[in-house]
C-alpha cells in the first residue's frame, strides 16, 4: 500500500478520535477529498519542479503515534532557548507533553489546538479563522484533513506578550518511521505583539516526515515575529506551510534558519489585506551533503501603501541543492507598493546547485519593485587577503560566509536566539570563532 | 632575514619571475622599482604565499627556514606582512573585528591565549592614533567604500597592529595625498627597528624621501637587473628606465 492509500484508509481510524459532528470536521472531509483527488505533488508541477518528494515518500510511515513517549528535559535542553523565560508548547511524536510545556490562559491563550477545537469557548475564533487562509493544494489539504493537534495561540487586543513562545516538536524514533502533521493557529488582535520560535527536532536516525500548517492572523497594528529554526538531522524532512494574513499597519516578520534536515520545503505566503503594513521574510540556508532546502514564497499586495522585504541567503556545500522561488503579486489597487526581494547564494562545490526564480506580477503602475539574485563562489582574493593577515583558511572561509549572511541576523529581536543562531552557524561552518561582526 | 635565491615563478604557464636573487638583512630598508608589469607585485605575492603562483625553481628563506611548504597564513604567523597594492574589500567584517581575529589567530598559532579585550582596545587606540585614523572608521566594513588613500592608510594600520618582521609595502604611496604620505611614512618609520626589515615597492622617489632605503633594486622582465644605493632612485626619477632596458637588452 502506498502512502497515499494508507493515509486515506487511516482517515476512518482518525475519525474515531475526533468530534465528527463539528463544522471543522466538514472542512477535514472536504480536504481529504482534495488530497485523494490530487495525491502528492510531482516534479511535473511547476511549483515542485526542483524538489522531488520521491525519496521521502518511500518510507512506511506510521501515521498516528502508538504510544506516549517521555523525554527528560535535561536530555533535550539544548534544543530550547533556555536562558530566558518562555512559554512552551512541546510535542513528542505528535503528542502534547504537559511535562515539558508551559502554557497559559492568563490574559492570553497559549495552548493546544486539540482543546481549542473541542471547547465551545474557542468556537468563534475557530469559526473565524480556522483554514481561512491555508491553500487548498494537496499537502496543505492533507494536513487539514488530519488536523487536530498543534499550537493554538490567541492574543487579545493591546497585549505585548513579554515572553517568547517556543513551539517544539520532538520525534523519538520509537517507531521505524513517523509522519507528523502539526496544525497551528495564531491570532493576534489589535495592537498586540508576539514572538514565536518554532523548531522540529528528531532525536534518532529513523525517518521523520513533518507536514506542517500554520495560519497566522495579524489584526490592526499587530506585530508578529516568527522564527523558524531548522537544524534537524539527516533523516528528517519538513514540508512547512505558513500563511500570514495582515491587516492595516501591521508588521510581520518570518525568519527561517535552515541548517539541516534531509529535505526542507518552506511554503511561506503573505496576504496583505489593508494599508500601511510591512512584511519581512528573511532566511539563511547553510547546508551540505545531499541536503535540499526549497523556499517558496508569495507576497500578495492587495491594497496601497505597503511594503514587503525578502532577503534570503544560501550557502551550499558538497552535493546540496537549494531552490528559491519568490513570487510577488501587486494588484492594480496596490499603488505605492514597495516590494524588495533579494536572494544571494554561494556555491562551495561544483556539485552544489541552486535554482532561483523571482516571479513578479505587477498590475499597478506606481510601484517600486526590485529583485536581485546572485550566485557566486567565495572571493579568492578576499581569502588570500585574510590568510595574509594570519587567519587560517577554514576560519577565513567561515568569516566570509558569516559576513555574507550576517545582515539577516540583524533583525532577530531576541538576543538569546540571535546568539544561538550565531553558534549554530559557527558549528555548521566548523569553526570556533566568536563572531561578533 | 630574507634570502631569495634564483626564484622562478609562473602563473597559468606564463613565466613571470625569471631568476630573482635578493638578500634583506634585519634593520634594512630595500626599495624595489621597475616598469609596470615587470613582476614586482608578483614577487610580493609569491613571498606571501599566494597559491595561484607556481614556484618553479629557487628558494625563499626566512630566518633560515625555507618557506616553500608553508601556507600564506603560516607565513603571516612567521612575521611576513604584505601591504596590498589593491587592498580587498570585505563587506560585513569590521576593521576592528578583522584585526581581533587576525591577532588572535596569530597568537593561537604561537600557542598563546587570546589577547585580553582591554589590551586589544588599548593597542587599537594607540595604533589608530599613530596613523591618525578616526575611530569611527574602525567599525566600518573592511575596505568597503574606502577611498584609495584610506585603504592604504588602513594597510599600514594593520601592519602596526601585527608588528611584522618583514613588511612588504606594494605601492603604498599610490593614492595618498601629501599629508597622508607623510603620516603613513612616519608610521612605518616608527615601526622600524634593527630587528625587522621593510621592502618598499614604488614608482616614485617621493616615498623614498620619507622612508629612506639602504638599497634600491630595479626589477625588469622578471629579474633584478640593477641594484644600488638610494641615489639609484634619484637617477631613475631623472632618466626613466630606457637606459636600463637598453643595457639589459644589449
Ligand atoms: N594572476 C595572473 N594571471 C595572469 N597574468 C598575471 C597574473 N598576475 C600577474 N600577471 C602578469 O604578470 C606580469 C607582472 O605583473 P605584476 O603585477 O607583478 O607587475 P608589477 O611589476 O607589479 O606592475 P605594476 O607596476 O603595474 O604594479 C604582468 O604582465 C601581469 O599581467
Ligand atoms: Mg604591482
Amino acid at each position: 500500500m502506498d502512502l497515499k492509500e494508507k493515509l486515506v484508509t487511516s482517515f476512518l481510524a482518525f475519525e474515531n478520535r475526533v468530534d465528527v459532528d463539528s463544522p471543522v470536521h466538514d472542512i477535514r472531509n472536504e480536504a481529504l477529498k482534495t488530497f485523494e483527488n490530487t495525491g502528492f505533488p510531482s516534479k511535473k508541477e511547476e511549483a515542485w519542479k526542483y524538489t522531488s518528494l520521491n525519496s521521502v515518500l518511500k518510507h512506511d510511515y506510521s501515521v498516528f503515534p502508538k504510544q506516549e513517549n517521555a523525554l527528560e528535559y535535561k536530555d533535550i535542553k539544548k534544543y530550547f532557548i533556555h536562558d530566558i523565560d518562555t512559554y512552551k508548547i512541546i510535542f513528542i511524536d505528535g503528542k502534547y507533553s504537559s511535562h515539558l510545556s508551559q502554557v497559559t490562559h492568563d490574559g492570553i491563550d497559549v495552548c493546544l489546538m486539540s482543546s481549542a477545537l473541542n471547547k465551545d469557548k474557542y468556537k468563534p475564533v475557530i469559526e473565524n479563522y480556522f483554514n481561512k487562509i491555508a491553500t487548498k493544494d494537496s499537502l496543505a489539504s492533507l494536513n487539514t484533513a488530519f488536523s487536530n493537534e498543534g499550537a493554538y495561540i490567541y492574543i487579545p487586543k493591546n497585549k505585548a506578550v513579554e515572553k517568547p513562545i517556543q513551539i517544539i516538536h520532538f520525534s523519538t524514533g520509537n517507531e521505524s518511521a513517523v509522519l507528523l502533521q502539526p496544525r497551528n493557529l495564531i491570532v493576534v488582535e489589535e495592537n498586540s505583539h508576539v514572538q514565536i520560535i518554532e523548531r522540529h527536532q528528531s532525536l534518532t536516525d529513523n525517518p521523520v516526515l513533518t507536514n506542517s500548517v500554520t495560519e497566522i492572523f495579524a489584526n490592526k497594528r499587530a506585530i508578529v515575529d516568527y522564527y523558524k529554526v531548522q537544524n534537524d538531522n539527516q533523516n528528517a524532512s519538513l514540508i512547512d506551510h505558513t500563511f500570514v494574513e495582515q491587516k492595516e499597519q501591521t508588521n510581520c516578520f518570518v525568519h527561517t534558519f535552515s541548517f539541516g534536515g534531509k529535505l526542507t520545503r518552506n511554503n511561506l505566503n503573505f496576504y496583505q489585506n489593508g494599508e500601511h503594513m510591512d512584511s519581512t521574510m528573511k532566511g539563511i540556508t547553510i547546508i551540505g551533503d545531499k541536503q535540499h532546502v526549497d523556499h517558496n514564497t508569495l507576497v500578495h499586495h492587495i491594497e496601497p501603501n505597503c511594503e514587503s522585504h525578502q532577503d534570503y541567503k544560501g550557502i551550499f556545500a558538497d552535493s546540496s541543492t537549494g531552490v528559491f522561488n519568490g513570487k510577488v503579486i501587486v494588484e492594480k489597487e496596490a499603488q505605492k507598493t514597495n516590494a524588495f526581494q533579494a536572494n544571494n547564494n554561494i556555491l562551495l562545490s561544483d556539485k552544489a546547485a541552486i535554482n532561483t526564480k523571482p516571479q513578479l506580477e505587477i498590475f499597478a503602475d506606481d510601484v517600486k519593485c526590485s529583485h536581485g539574485c546572485t550566485i557566486g563562489q567565495l572571493d579568492e582574493s578576499a581569502l588570500f587577503y585574510m590568510k595574509q593577515r594570519g587567519i587560517p583558511e577554514k576560519e577565513a572561509r567561515a568569516l566570509l560566509m558569516f559576513a555574507f549572511s550576517n545582515n539577516v541576523l540583524d533583525s532577530v529581536k531576541i538576543p538569546e536566539l540571535k546568539q544561538r543562531i550565531t553558534k549554530l552557524i559557527a558549528n555548521k561552518l566548523g569553526v570556533n570563532i566568536g563572531f561578533d561582526l | 632575514m630574507l634570502q631569495i635565491k634564483d626564484l622562478h615563478a609562473s602563473v597559468e604557464d606564463k613565466s613571470i619571475l625569471k631568476g630573482i636573487n635578493l638578500e634583506v638583512k634585519a634593520g634594512e630598508v630595500h626599495a624595489i622599482m621597475g616598469p609596470n608589469g615587470s613582476g614586482k607585485s608578483t614577487l610580493a605575492s609569491v613571498i606571501a604565499g599566494k597559491e595561484e603562483y607556481e614556484v618553479e625553481k629557487g628558494e625563499i628563506i626566512l630566518e633560515g627556514e625555507d618557506l616553500e611548504e608553508l601556507a600564506a597564513e603560516e607565513r603571516a604567523h612567521k612575521g611576513i606582512f604584505l601591504s596590498f597594492q589593491y587592498p580587498v574589500e570585505i563587506p560585513g567584517v569590521s576593521v576592528t573585528n578583522f584585526m581581533k581575529t587576525a591577532i588572535n589567530e596569530t597568537r593561537k598559532a604561537k600557542g598563546l591565549e587570546d589577547m585580553p579585550a582591554k589590551d586589544m582596545l588599548k593597542m587599537i587606540r594607540e595604533k589608530s592614533e599613530l596613523l591618525e585614523i578616526d575611530r569611527k572608521f574602525l567599525s566600518r566594513s573592511l575596505n568597503e567604500g574606502f577611498s584609495g588613500g584610506e585603504k592604504k592608510r588602513n594597510e599600514i594600520f594593520q601592519m602596526a597592529m601585527l608588528e611584522p618582521k618583514l613588511a612588504i609595502l606594494d605601492e603604498t604611496d599610490s593614492g595618498l595625498d601629501i599629508d597622508a604620505l607623510r603620516i603613513v611614512a612616519n608610521g612605518v618609520n616608527k615601526l622600524k627597528s634593527k630587528d625587522n626589515a621593510v621592502v618598499v615597492i614604488t614608482h616614485y622617489q617621493r616615498l623614498l624621501d620619507h622612508i629612506v632605503p639602504d638599497f634600491v633594486h630595479v626589477l625588469y622582465n622578471g629579474r633584478i637587473v640593477k641594484s644600488g644605493g638610494k641615489e639609484l632612485a634619484h637617477e631613475l626619477e631623472e632618466k626613466g628606465y630606457d637606459w636600463i632596458k637598453e643595457e639589459v637588452d644589449a
